[in-house]
């Protein structure tokens, strides 16, 4: 008979079905990986993305021999990497001589690839580099204010991809409701030529304006850095269309213990534990509430007199 | 106002974009050129926040909170919509025949110790495996333990109960909708919840397709080197052969052969099966009866030589009686 192999332990249980598919969709871990020769700079380009993501991303720091993302056989472990980890977006860095600093971003459906872009990186300037007031600092994890400028980004079809790719990327969960006093940062990409995207991260400053709006100020804290589209593979249009699908009708919470009632309107249940007044602590925990100390000495009456009355006759 | 229009703003992801904006000439020093590009990324963010501040926000102790619109620019999904879990056996059942859930309470009444109980599990009321003695009836054989038995038969209704378990759980894979927690363990493949379950390829599959594929070269893989321990393709050109229907000799003979070889071979595979058995038994009866219809027409009409030939078949068949008549 066939066997059954479920996790022994609560924990994995849920562990696993945080991955399992849902109708409304949480948000995409990233994946950082180098390929086999990575230059300074990538690696730094690798380790800064790292940090604009952290806490919904995973950076793997071995070389990886076999992944080619646009050829065909591959894409193997990669889509195994993506499977072991529950990323859906992978940023793959590698350096050659033809292709100089390269940036390979892609997504995966179902963990398999769904589309590629490729991008060189060229004038980076890291974090380290920008100074500025630390105070303004973004935080970890904050959502981002994210602009698109250009032309390029809408009419050249290379271009369009990357923006997209890059939305997905660089936005944080989508969430029904944010504070704004978390808003600290921005992300900038401008389309400088038709193949050119210069590409900046800025903390924002909010200035008074004497209205409800304040007045915003960019700071240019970094990463920055152009990327220049070398190739780039649009998914399949049947698979486009699958993994466009969305729910539409989003289940309803059960709402438990609340009622309607004609007459009395909205009935709520509280439930309270059993009240074991034989169990309950008394506040005062004084030696001389105790029982057995009470039973004793009724018990010892008679022994302990003499040495009683001398206590007292000592006092 | 005008350049706000042509802004798209999507508020759900805080995300702004201009696509009419162009630089007429692209600014020589990388300073110009990155401050210019801010100063169009503030005016997008002032946007952005133009619309962000005006929605309507609840003051929390952090801050003000507003409700973010659900994301206009559509992205793919990470996985595939979770598919409706296929109905199980009893399931499918019960809704032919119209049985209804009911719930049942947790609790029952025991009737042997006059205390309420759980109705299922370790110390359950009613429990009948948990009985000192049990009354023998006139079906029981003699030398079997009931006890035991009561034991095994439980045992069985587990097994049964776990084997339909599986046969559901294997249906559900079929469907992909397996529980992401659940494994089945032919497939040894990571648990997750989108990985369809694996078909493994048999030895046979694998050799066919490897035979095809070496036969996909112009010359049909005549002159392709052949791999240490690989078998030749199984089916080489013309798969089927047809021999004339037309009777004469040399070929035209052989298609008739041919037959007659099948033929043969059938019939002699299955001759035990040619003699039935009841069959042959009625015709030997039937042949009996009429022989036995016909018979007193032709005593009566037969010459009286035949009577003491008859009497002296007879004879031997009453030797016993005869003897009788000569001891008296």
């Amino acid at each position: 008979m066939l066997k059954v192999k479920t996790p022994k332990k609560g924990k994995a249980r849920r562990e696993l079905n945080k991955r399992a598919p849902k109708l409304v969709e949480t948000g995409k871990k990233t994946l950082i990986l180098h390929g086999t020769k990575t230059s300074n700079v990538l690696n730094s380009v690798l380790t800064q993305i790292y940090h604009l993501k952290k806490g919904s991303a995973v950076k793997y720091s071995r070389k990886n021999a076999d992944i080619r993302p646009f050829e065909s056989g591959g894409e193997t472990s990669l889509e195994f990497f993506s499977l072991k980890t529950d990323c859906s977006i992978f940023v793959f860095g590698c350096h050659s001589k033809k292709r100089p600093d390269n940036l390979v971003i892609g997504r995966t459906y179902d963990h398999h690839v769904y589309d590629l872009v490729e991008v060189g990186v060229e004038n980076f300037k890291s974090m380290e580099s920008f100074t500025y007031d630390r105070k303004l600092a973004p935080k970890v994890g904050s959502k981002p204010f994210i602009a698109f400028i250009g032309e390029g980004f809408e009419n050249v079809e290379e271009l369009k991809h990357l923006k997209e790719v890059l939305l997905d990327l660089l936005k944080e969960e989508v969430v029904e409701n944010l504070n704004l006093a978390g808003i600290d940062r921005a992300i900038v990409c401008t389309a400088i030529s038709s193949n050119r995207v210069l590409f900046t991260h800025c903390a924002l400053r909010l200035r008074k304006s004497g209205t409800i709006v304040p007045r915003m100020e960019m700071v240019e804290v970094g990463p920055s850095m152009d990327l220049v589209v070398r190739r780039h593979r649009l998914p399949n249009e049947s698979l486009r269309k699958e993994a466009m699908k969305t729910a539409k009708d989003h289940p309803k919470k059960k709402v438990k213990n609340v009622s309607q009632d004609s007459i009395d309107g909205k009935i709520g249940k509280v439930y309270i534990p059993n009240q074991k007044v034989g169990e309950m602590v008394l506040p005062n925990k004084s030696k001389g509430v105790k029982r057995e100390r009470r039973e004793g000495r009724r018990k010892n009456e008679g022994d302990d007199h003499a040495s009683k009355r001398q206590k007292e006759d000592t006092e | 106002m005008e350049t706000e229009q042509q802004l798209h703003v999507d508020l759900g992801n805080l995300m702004a974009f201009d696509p009419h904006h162009h630089f007429p000439s692209l600014p020589s020093s990388r300073e110009d050129l990155v401050k210019e590009c801010l100063d169009q990324g503030t005016k997008l963010v002032q946007a952005i926040a133009d619309k962000l501040f005006n929605l309507p926000s609840t003051e929390d102790v952090d801050g003000p909170i507003v409700k973010l619109p659900p994301p206009t620019t559509r992205l793919p999904r990470e996985k595939h919509l979770p598919k409706p879990k296929p109905p199980t056996k009893w399931e499918l059942f019960a809704k032919a025949r119209g049985i209804k859930k009911r719930k049942k309470d947790k609790i029952e009444y025991d009737e042997k110790t006059g205390t309420w109980k759980r109705h299922y599990g370790y110390d359950h009321a009613n429990d009948d495996d948990n009985v000192p003695i049990i009354d023998a009836k006139m079906t029981d054989e003699p030398g079997e333990d009931p006890f035991a038995k009561r034991r095994s038969d439980k045992m069985k209704r587990v097994e049964k109960q776990e084997k339909n378990r599986v046969q559901n759980l294997k249906q559900a894979a079929k469907a992909g909708a397996l529980p992401s927690h659940v494994q089945l363990a032919a497939t040894a493949l990571p648990i997750t919840g989108t990985q369809a379950v694996a078909k493994k390829m048999t030895k046979h599959e694998l050799g066919n397709v490897a035979g095809l594929a070496a036969t996909a070269t112009a010359s049909g893989g005549k002159f392709d080197k052949k791999l240490p321990g690989e078998k030749p393709a199984k089916h080489k050109g013309k798969h089927r052969k047809f021999l004339p229907a037309v009777e004469g000799t040399g070929i035209g003979s052989q298609e008739k052969e041919q037959t007659d070889k099948v033929l043969n071979k059938l019939l002699s595979k299955n001759s035990h099966e040619i003699l039935n058995v009841n069959k042959a038994i009625n015709m030997y009866n039937v042949k009996k009866e009429k022989h036995r219809r016909n018979k007193p027409e032709k005593s009566s009409a037969s010459s009286s030589k035949l009577k003491p030939k008859k009497k002296l078949q007879k004879k031997p068949l009453n030797k016993g009686s005869s003897k009788k008549g000569k001891t008296k």
